[in-house]
């Protein structure tokens, strides 16, 4: 990223002048901001603290804002129903279509950016046209190619196709431009293979935006919903998404249950976020500003 | 003296195959996972292909398409949410922009992390808890209502409210990534530029209209590209609190593919919506593109 230091010192400068008056626009507008920001986390808040409210106490009027009295029979309840397997496919197959996608758009976009081949630009365009087309789209023709491969219902059926998708080749390909042509030449001229460059030259080099996209895949498989509810059939297969949108089925204004499972289904990926958020950030402007 | 030249072209064509060879596995996943089924959807849309037949029947499907009223009232409220959601969630990414990207990069990540907080949430989850809130009985909306007066309302029971309450969910689902992209394009602004323009007694409003404005452009663009694609495939929301009701109120184009395959088991029609969904980002992709690419530098 290109925050250099000039540009802080620049925003700093700016930030003292501005300190001295405050205007009424600047309050209002923090004041909507804050406003804002408490609308979007409170869902989330409603969340959590509804795993730990009791059936009557989450559906009481006037609703309770705190919890004074935790109560974890919620998680007990939902412990009934085979959410550790749920975990476990939702965190295996996110983290194969994490590797997949890693390993395949970094040899790709590294060659795509940096070789000159006949098809290059041909390739590169199927690729970055294909990205502009929702994957929902395709969904009905896929799930009737998984049908004939008798993959329905599988891990194959849930992982493999998500790798297949573009996005990473392009991200990669716009990564691996910034990689200096001489350091290959050089290399070349040392002698060192072609793999042999890719793993110890651009790899390293390519190391925050694989970061990036691996983090990306990762959260993208964890809440393909509508992929996996075509492609689950059976309560052992399910992720923990799908898993818990069963669950509706079943408890209904349970509320407590449901918050549960709600917390349960997000807060993984929550967590990942807050640890990796210069890495999201990172991944979203860099497939969107070259 | 022909010696070299050969020698020349081995090495180029071995460059060649090792290119092909890093492109070979992205290249066979494609392939079969994107490309043959893109192909395949156009192809099962020219059938009629349910459990019991698969039998050739030309563009049947489409024409079954235009006069059936549901799949219109699916577009209807596919567009009618797109219409709604689209200029608020770039107005809105832009006021939170402005207002963050001066700050601390404490203050500035936070509200970025807060904003995007519902788009990292599991769809299931912010489903689940809307549902709540929407509640006729038992959801705090109501409540909240109530206290200033107002009857309660079934949110997503009744059809003059359940497409705008989801449209409200899809907004908060989606204002995360656009509000990253404008803060970053925001920070790449010159200061001087906007000084200069002070120095001359330019108002907020002109330097917003003068400058920021013309050179967000391209943001605005990727923006409004990703959060119509987007808004157009709403389908999880729709599923999981309405089913497309009550009374197709809430059904979308997305939810009708869904119906007609999943549900029907009609793949030849489900494929058919499928292509004209295609059809319809592709040409609004293109066309905007076209109108809001000609001063944008790509």
């Amino acid at each position: 990223m290109k925050t250099s230091p000039k540009i802080n010192t620049q925003v700093k400068i700016s930030r003292q002048r501005k300190k001295k008056k405050i205007t009424p626009t600047k309050i209002i507008t923090n004041v909507i901001l804050a406003l804002a920001a408490l609308f979007f986390i409170f869902p989330f808040y409603w969340i959590v603290t509804g795993a730990f409210k009791a059936q009557v106490v989450a559906t009481a009027i006037p609703p309770t804002w705190f919890p004074l009295e935790p109560i974890i029979d919620n998680w007990i309840t939902l412990l009934n129903n085979p959410v550790l397997r749920w975990t476990f496919n939702s965190f295996f197959i996110a983290s194969s279509e994490m590797i997949g996608v890693c390993l395949v758009s970094s040899l790709a976009g590294f060659v795509l950016a940096k070789k000159r081949f006949p098809g290059r630009k041909f390739i590169f365009v199927m690729f970055v046209a294909a990205m502009a087309l929702p994957k929902q789209v395709i969904l009905v023709p896929l799930f009737t190619m998984l049908a004939d491969f008798g993959w329905i219902d599988t891990y194959k059926g849930l992982i493999l196709p998500a790798i297949g998708w573009p996005f990473g080749v392009f991200l990669m390909k716009q990564f691996s431009q910034t990689i200096p042509t001489e350091l290959l030449e050089a290399a070349r001229i040392d002698g060192s293979s072609e793999i042999r460059t890719f793993i110890h030259i651009v790899l390293p080099l390519l190391k925050p935006a694989i970061g990036a996209l691996a983090i990306f895949t990762f959260m993208l498989s964890w809440n393909d919903y509508f992929s996996q509810l075509v492609i689950t059939r059976s309560t052992e297969m399910m992720t923990l998404p799908l898993g818990v949108a069963t669950m509706q089925g079943e408890y209904k204004t349970d509320y407590g249950v449901m918050m549960a499972g709600a917390t349960l289904a997000s807060v993984p990926m929550i967590v990942i976020f807050l640890l990796f958020q210069k890495s999201f950030t990172q991944g979203i402007t860099m497939g969107a500003i070259k | 003296m022909s010696t070299l030249p050969v020698k020349t072209k081995r090495y180029i064509n071995k460059d060649w195959l090792m290119s092909y060879l890093f492109l070979l596995p992205a290249l066979t996943f494609f392939l079969i996972f994107v490309l043959f089924p893109m192909l395949k959807g156009i192809y099962i849309s020219l059938y009629d292909y349910d459990i019991s037949s698969f039998t050739f029947n030309g563009l049947e499907n489409y024409s079954t398409l235009l006069h059936d009223e549901t799949f219109h009232k699916a577009m209807l409220n596919t567009l009618l949410i797109v219409i709604v959601a689209v200029p608020i969630v770039i107005a809105f990414s832009i006021f939170v922009a402005m207002a963050i990207y001066k700050k601390s990069e404490f203050s500035r990540s936070f509200y970025r992390g807060v904003f995007y907080l519902p788009a990292v949430t599991s769809v299931v989850s912010v489903t689940v808890v809307w549902g709540w809130i929407y509640h006729p009985n038992y959801g705090i909306l109501n409540y909240l209502t109530g206290a200033v007066g107002a009857e309660p309302i079934s949110w997503l029971g009744d059809p003059r409210t359940a497409l705008m309450a989801i449209t409200v969910i899809l907004i908060t689902t989606s204002v995360g990534q656009p509000i990253i992209l404008y803060v970053a394009s925001l920070g790449n602004i010159p200061t001087t530029y906007i000084e200069a323009a002070q120095l001359d007694r330019a108002t907020p409003g002109q330097i917003f209209r003068k400058i920021i404005w013309p050179l967000l452009m391209p943001t605005n663009l990727y923006v409004i590209v990703i959060t119509t694609i987007n808004s157009f495939q709403i389908f999880a929301l729709i599923q999981l609190l309405t089913s497309g009701g009550p009374n197709y109120a809430t059904s979308t184009v997305m939810y009708r593919v869904y119906e007609q395959a999943f549900l029907l088991g009609d793949f030849g029609l489900a494929s058919s919506m499928g292509v004209v969904l295609a059809i319809i980002i592709g040409v609004i992709s293109i066309v905007q593109f076209k109108y809001f690419g000609s001063d944008v530098e790509y």
